[in-house]
């Protein structure tokens, strides 16, 4: 098992420095001006203001992110990391909530899935950016008993927005799947809607219901570091990523730093919901979603 | 309070300490029937009275901060009360990130010039997708800071608002190209790629190709730009659009690959709209138009809010390091140089100013308003359809607060202003 683990880092390890390699390759090769083919753009200039080089992108980060401060920029970076990984996470456990909480609405009254699924469809279709100003204005204005919607809960919500919807749907496929000699035999026990819920449908869900919420952490990172960009949240890594493009005129190596850490923020999200699945599939054969039934009795 | 906390505390203290005292006599006395035991209970006598002395400095240290601290609250609450029978929340709106363009605002934060005015000010920033002018309108702040021709724009929408203070005199748009290209007036835009930000940015550009006789359309290639220089510094465009404060600053922090060294000033051409004449009017604080004459508190905050803002950018034409300082200290990832120079350009955009800062001076909002409404960009559109209501900015509010910052000793003004010399390093840094 251990051995295996390893080999699996070492794989991603290659992964990644195979990418470092050909990026490294292309600079060498690459034209430097551009290139075109067919008479097409479509050869990207090679040269260090385009595609600086990975050292130099990596070497920023023990530099300070500002003349004479004592924060070097990946503390900075891991700052704004954690403050997006917190925002995406509670955006994410929304999400994943109000998914849930759809789909067994609709799987348990299907004129409820009939009616709401097409609209769940068109949510997605609309731009998160034509989104963002109008949650964003919600702070500071809606207020409920002693409660007043921060700023920085807006994020949230658009990172919930986007991850709402792989979880609804995803749910609602893994609690129709359940096998239809074991709903008879719910049935024949004479199991209330809710216990055969429980004790069956989202069990046999399980399978369905990961990847859905893998979906969603991703789609809640990129939620909550879009909301920052468009409304301009201070402290978090989208944020972090616009401000460093801004300087990209004469260090373009720095916005890589941003990137990276927000790419970082969604290993860190998928690696949770990688943890949740162990737990939620633990005791279960790895590919065989069928065997449910053992799960029940 | 203070000196009952005090009293309170130093007699606890005197307990304790006696405490302490009468203990050590007592183990001292009991130590007497054993001699030999004595030298030992000796030792534990004196570390418990060093135990002791540590305990009165550190209970000492916290009495001292504890005073401090009411006095801190004690002096705070004295201002308010003194001169405050309410203090005001307002929320500002940016239209970007914090940076020193909008120095004057942090500075009067920092500096306490809207405590004098018994305001709370809350400043919202900006982002990619907030329209400063639209959060406005929709209620969510008190105050916005916008570009008079795309707030024109959402006013000719349906947005009621009105422009209070004219905090720019100056437009800040340039056009940057390298020396080789000779391009040193508008004219010389004909055939050559000219690089604009498009989203309501480009009229300025637009206005000098139709005044220099070309035809916007088909004697000039425009090209789209980013909000960074890469593309004039790549050769993708030949003039880049271009902000004294920002963008430009920027083409002169990267190296010259020829030399090694810093692009130069002498290595560009830069055309100035202001110079060419088709300047519009940028930075102005905007407010709420219906609530400024249904709500007389409104209108009173707005006056008070006007006076300490001009109070804080005149701190910065005569602090502009210090405000700077401030600016990155409310959280602007701009390196140090970089700052210091858009704080720098903006005063020069500011000061000095011809008829004190915030008021509109009509001619160049007319000139702003004609070229918002006769230049057609590519699409044929122009910024506005029709003039504006003459109501659409007000000096009303502005000049009473002029009266507030002056009685105050403020000089509005700035007529002996002089820009200082800021030496940009790499990176801005």
């Amino acid at each position: 098992m251990t051995r295996r683990r390893l080999r699996t880092f070492a794989l991603a390890l290659v992964g990644l420095l195979a990418v470092a390699v050909l990026w490294e390759f292309y600079k060498l090769v690459g034209p430097q001006r551009g290139g075109e083919i067919f008479g097409w753009g479509i050869l990207p200039r090679a040269n260090d203001n385009v595609m600086p080089h990975v050292w130099d992108m990596f070497a920023r980060y023990t530099e300070p992110d500002r003349r004479g401060s004592e924060t070097r920029i990946w503390q900075t970076v891991l700052g704004g990391g954690w403050f997006t990984f917190r925002l995406a996470f509670l955006g994410f456990a929304i999400g994943a909530v109000v998914g849930v909480g759809l789909a067994v609405l609709m799987a348990r009254f299907r004129v409820v899935e009939r009616g709401l699924l097409p609209y769940l469809v068109v949510s997605q279709t609309v731009p998160l950016i034509a989104l963002a100003p109008l949650v964003v204005s919600w702070g500071g204005r809606v207020q409920v008993g002693d409660f007043v919607w921060p700023r920085w809960l807006s994020a949230s919500v658009l990172g919930a927005f986007l991850a709402f919807f792989p979880v609804a749907v995803g749910t609602l496929r893994g609690l129709k799947s359940s096998p239809p000699a074991a709903l008879e035999l719910m049935d024949s026990y004479a199991a209330s809607w809710r216990s055969s819920l429980f004790k069956l449908r989202f069990p046999a869900a399980v399978p369905q219901i990961v990847p859905a919420l893998r979906l969603a952490a991703t789609a809640s990172v990129v939620g909550v570091v879009v909301a920052e960009i468009s409304t301009g949240l201070q402290g978090g890594i989208g944020r972090l990523v616009i401000e460093y493009a801004r300087q990209a005129t004469s260090d373009p190596a720095k916005v890589y730093t941003a990137v990276f850490g927000a790419a970082l923020v969604g290993l860190g999200m998928a690696g949770i919901v990688a943890l949740l699945d162990k737990l939620l599939m633990r005791g279960r054969p790895p590919t065989e979603p069928d065997i449910v039934m053992g799960a029940t009795t | 309070m203070r000196n009952t906390i005090r009293t309170r505390g130093r007699s606890r203290l005197t307990i304790a300490t006696a405490g302490l005292a009468a203990l050590s006599l007592v183990v001292a006395a009991c130590g007497g029937d054993d001699d030999a035991a004595v030298p030992a209970v000796d030792d534990v006598v004196e570390d418990i009275e060093d135990a002791v002395d540590d305990a009165v400095d550190a209970v000492d240290d916290v009495v001292d901060d504890i005073e401090d601290a009411v006095d801190d609250i004690v002096d705070d609450a004295g201002d308010d009360a003194g001169e405050c029978e309410t203090v005001d929340s307002v929320t500002l709106q940016l239209q970007w990130f914090v940076q020193a363009q909008f120095g004057g605002y942090y500075a009067a934060i920092s500096e306490g010039m809207y405590d004098d005015y018994c305001l709370d000010v809350t400043i919202a920033e900006g982002g990619v997708d907030i329209v400063p002018q639209q959060q406005l309108a929709d209620g969510a702040v008190d105050f916005a800071i916008a570009w008079v021709p795309k707030a024109l724009q959402s006013r000719e929408a349906g947005a009621d608002i009105v422009n209070i203070a004219q905090i720019f005199e100056r437009s800040g748009t340039l056009q940057v190209s390298f020396v080789e290209a000779g391009i040193t007036t508008p004219e010389d835009f004909e055939g050559k790629r000219v690089g604009n930000w498009g989203f309501g940015n480009e009229y300025e550009v637009f206005a000098a190709i139709t005044e220099a006789g070309l035809d916007p359309a088909t004697d000039v290639e425009h090209v789209q730009q980013q909000f960074d220089m890469v593309a004039l510094l790549e050769g993708d465009i030949d003039a880049a659009q271009a902000m004294t404060y920002n963008e430009y600053a920027q083409v002169l922090e990267a190296i010259n690959p020829e030399t090694g060294e810093l692009y130069q000033p002498e290595d560009f051409n830069v055309i100035s709209y202001e110079e060419v004449g088709v300047g519009m009017l940028q930075d102005a604080i905007w407010a709420d138009a219906q609530k400024l004459v249904d709500d007389a508190e409104y209108r009173d905050i707005a006056v008070r809010f006007v006076a300490a803002s001009i109070e804080g950018w005149a701190f910065c034409r005569d602090n502009p390091e210090a405000c700077a300082t401030i600016v990155t200290d409310a959280g602007s990832q701009l390196g140090e140089s970089h700052q210091l120079w858009m704080m720098n350009e903006v005063n020069k955009l500011i000061w000095p100013a011809a008829s004190d800062i915030g008021i509109t001076d009509q001619a160049a909002w007319d000139r702003t308003v004609e070229i918002a409404q006769n230049t057609a960009n590519l699409e044929g559109a122009t910024v506005l359809a029709e003039a504006p209501s003459p109501d659409a900015f007000t000096n009303d509010i502005v000049t009473e607060a002029l009266a507030l910052a002056q009685d105050r000793g403020v000089d509005t003004g700035g007529s002996g202003f002089s820009p200082i010399e800021v030496e940009l390093r790499e990176g801005g840094e």
